[in-house]
């Protein structure tokens, strides 16, 4: 029986630690917004977003609370929209990484007027699935901006490293990339490199370099196609060749600070958590609505002038 | 009653009710719920749309920790039910979008399949002598790996959609992912087939040859030989039942999306195991409930689906279920042993 008893004193401080600190406001009724995702927040990527999402609340005087799958499972994800609704939140807001298992949970959250902002992925499909605005970076557009500002610096034949060939925003980061150098008559040729092996990746790029002295520039789409490229360069070693990546990670930092990366494109996903709070505040507080129904948090440029404040802000969890 | 005898003692009715292997579940679920109805109540917990959110949960769950219950009973564990969901949604959207198949014909392929998979399952544990828990880990991995590289292979993609475009679909919606509106709340038909599937269950336990086989060859598998009892055969037909289970809940979410994409069902076969455990079912075999796994369920989608009420944050739903376990196992272990004590 003491051990029953011991047990369910353990819950109930969890649950009773947990809720007590969301107690205090209920006499004024606080805006309450709830974020559900497919990105983890142990993800570093995500937990910039929580971050990005808590700090607002605290700045707006709002409540929110970040849900996501322990893993990427859309099933979960599309039960805790719905559990979500029930609960009945000021304003919800949500990845869309895959548009049919959403489409369902998204009307009903129209149906109860249950105001909806969807960030990071689905931009293309957001105002068809009744979200007010997307908050997140439009890959086709990043890539392209990435390709102009490679373009500059005069390189004529480009390789664009894919670690993940079917993945749709990685292919439309390289077609972004692609149509804005042969735009300035540059050529641009594609490479697919295996993701979960680091070292068959650095070896087909070696190959693809040493087959073709030509080319000048490297493009990779995120921190697991840039460290087999990274290894490849420091083998090659020809300083002539410019480096470019996608998305960052430490040793994409250090790699920039060093000279070896050019720029790395930032979606600065802080904002992706940031922004909505404070939309949705102004839309309940002060019926305002951006008239722009796509607000491009990206590209942002990593270069060797930003890097060093950048390392710090990464380090406090807000890049 | 004249007689002394053992057999014949009369059990106090209170006694003989907790001797039951899903009490401790039960009182579980009425506690889980009271503190949710006490501190998110007024969130919509108590809602019919509260109710009805994690009912779904609950239920997709359920239809495989029912049947994964019997197993266990048998002495087995099916590990590779996480991914048979994954691969089984991905066969029918593959036949039935990419290869044009009618989605009827493209669901009697995927049991088929599934029933396959069992059966090798089954026969390679019996076959082999080795423990299920690391044939069905080895056939895990392999059914993951198997889908995505496949699916890869034949689509270029991961994720497929565009499954209400297929042949049938409606009447195939219509039994898989219909909804029932309510009071204001949408009641999933996966609702009913987590009833149906547990009663039959449990009518097959408790009231059949078959059944008794099944706690025969948990509790000691060469006795129960010895007496008659086709154990192997036993033991692969539950294989198979657990596989035909986990792609029914595959079937009903890639009709209920729309579309399926090749990483469903992850962690679910670690779940499964976590709620027929709380509903009272011992590891070792021989002894369990296939109710208690249903209220095992209910319970899980109460505290996954609860948190979210309460406004705690999600990355506290692993410790809620851990020590939730925890307790589950304490219970039960307390209770039984209460009730075996003269």
């Amino acid at each position: 029986m003491r051990w029953l008893l011991i047990c369910w004193l353990i819950v109930l401080g969890v649950v009773g630690g947990g809720c007590a600190s969301d107690d205090a406001g209920t006499d004024t009724p606080t805006l309450r917004f709830v974020f559900v995702t497919h990105g983890q927040a142990s993800d570093p990527f995500w937990s910039v977003v929580q971050r990005g999402a808590l700090d607002a609340a605290q700045h707006t005087g709002t409540r929110v609370l970040y849900q996501a799958p322990e893993s990427f499972d859309l099933v979960t994800m599309s039960q805790l929209i719905d559990a979500a609704l029930a609960s009945r939140p000021n304003g919800l807001v949500v990845s869309i990484p895959d548009a049919d298992a959403l489409e369902a949970g998204l009307t009903s959250a129209r149906e109860a007027g249950i105001p909806v902002v969807s960030i990071n992925s689905g931009g293309e499909h957001s105002s068809r699935l009744g979200s007010l605005l997307h908050v997140g970076q439009s890959e086709y557009e990043a890539g392209y901006q990435g390709g102009l500002r490679l373009a500059a610096e005069g390189i004529t034949n480009a390789l664009c490293i894919n670690q993940e060939v079917g993945n749709l925003a990685l292919d439309e980061r390289c077609r972004g990339f692609s149509e804005a150098l042969e735009s300035q008559g540059s050529s641009v040729q594609m490479l697919a490199v295996e993701l979960g092996d680091p070292t068959e990746s650095t070896q087909r790029i070696l190959a693809a370099l040493r087959s073709d002295p030509s080319i000048d520039a490297l493009m990779t789409l995120g921190p697991t196609g840039a460290l087999p490229c990274l290894r490849a360069l420091e083998e090659i070693d020809n300083p002539e060749i410019i480096f470019v990546t996608f998305d960052t990670s430490p040793e994409i930092l250090d790699a920039i600070e060093s000279g070896t990366i050019l720029f790395a494109i930032d979606q600065q996903q802080y904002m992706q958590g940031y922004l909505p709070v404070v939309l949705l505040a102004l839309y309940h507080r002060n019926e305002n609505l951006l008239a722009h129904e796509y607000l491009q948090t990206g590209p942002g440029f990593i270069t060797k002038n930003n890097v060093g404040r950048l390392k710090e802000l990464t380090a406090r969890g807000t890049r | 009653m004249a007689s002394r005898d053992e057999r014949l003692r009369k059990v106090h009715p209170i006694r003989r009710l907790l001797s039951r292997p899903e009490v401790g579940a039960l009182g579980g679920a009425l506690v889980v719920w009271m503190l949710f109805a006490l501190v998110a109540g007024d969130q919509g917990f108590l809602s019919l749309r509260g109710t009805a959110t994690y009912l779904e949960v609950a239920a997709e769950l359920g239809i495989l920790a029912s049947v994964v219950a019997l197993l266990m009973i048998a002495g087995e564990f099916d590990l590779s039910v996480g991914s048979m969901i994954g691969a089984s949604g991905m066969l029918l959207v593959v036949l039935s979008v990419h290869l044009g198949w009618n989605i009827w014909l493209a669901v009697v392929a995927v049991f088929i399949f599934a029933g396959l998979a069992g059966f090798f399952n089954g026969v390679l544990v019996v076959r082999t002598g080795l423990p299920s828990f690391i044939v069905t880990l080895a056939t895990l991995f392999a059914f993951r790996g198997a889908t995505i590289a496949l699916t890869r292979l034949i689509t270029g993609r991961t994720q497929l959609g565009g499954l209400q475009e297929a042949n049938g679909f409606n009447s195939a919606e219509a039994l898989f992912a219909s909804e029932l509106t309510l009071g204001g709340a949408d009641w999933p038909i996966s609702i009913l087939w987590w009833i149906l599937i547990t009663a039959v269950a449990t009518w097959v336990l408790l009231k059949t040859r078959f059944g008794n086989w099944i706690f025969g060859t948990g509790g000691d598998a060469k006795s129960a030989g010895s007496v008659g009892v086709p154990v192997r055969r036993v033991k692969v037909t539950m294989f198979i039942m657990t596989a035909l289970a986990a792609s029914l809940v595959g079937i009903i979410q890639a009709v209920t999306f729309s579309g399926a994409d090749v990483l469903r069902g992850e962690l679910r076969e670690f779940f499964a195991i976590i709620v027929v455990v709380i509903g009272g079912t011992l590891l070792t075999g021989g002894y369990g409930s296939a109710i208690g796994a249903a209220i095992g369920a209910l319970i899980f989608g109460m505290v996954r689906q609860g948190i979210v009420f309460a406004g705690v944050d999600a990355d506290w739903f692993q410790v809620f279920l851990g020590v939730m376990l925890l307790i589950a196992v304490l219970v039960n272990h307390w209770i039984r042993r209460k009730a075996l004590q003269e």
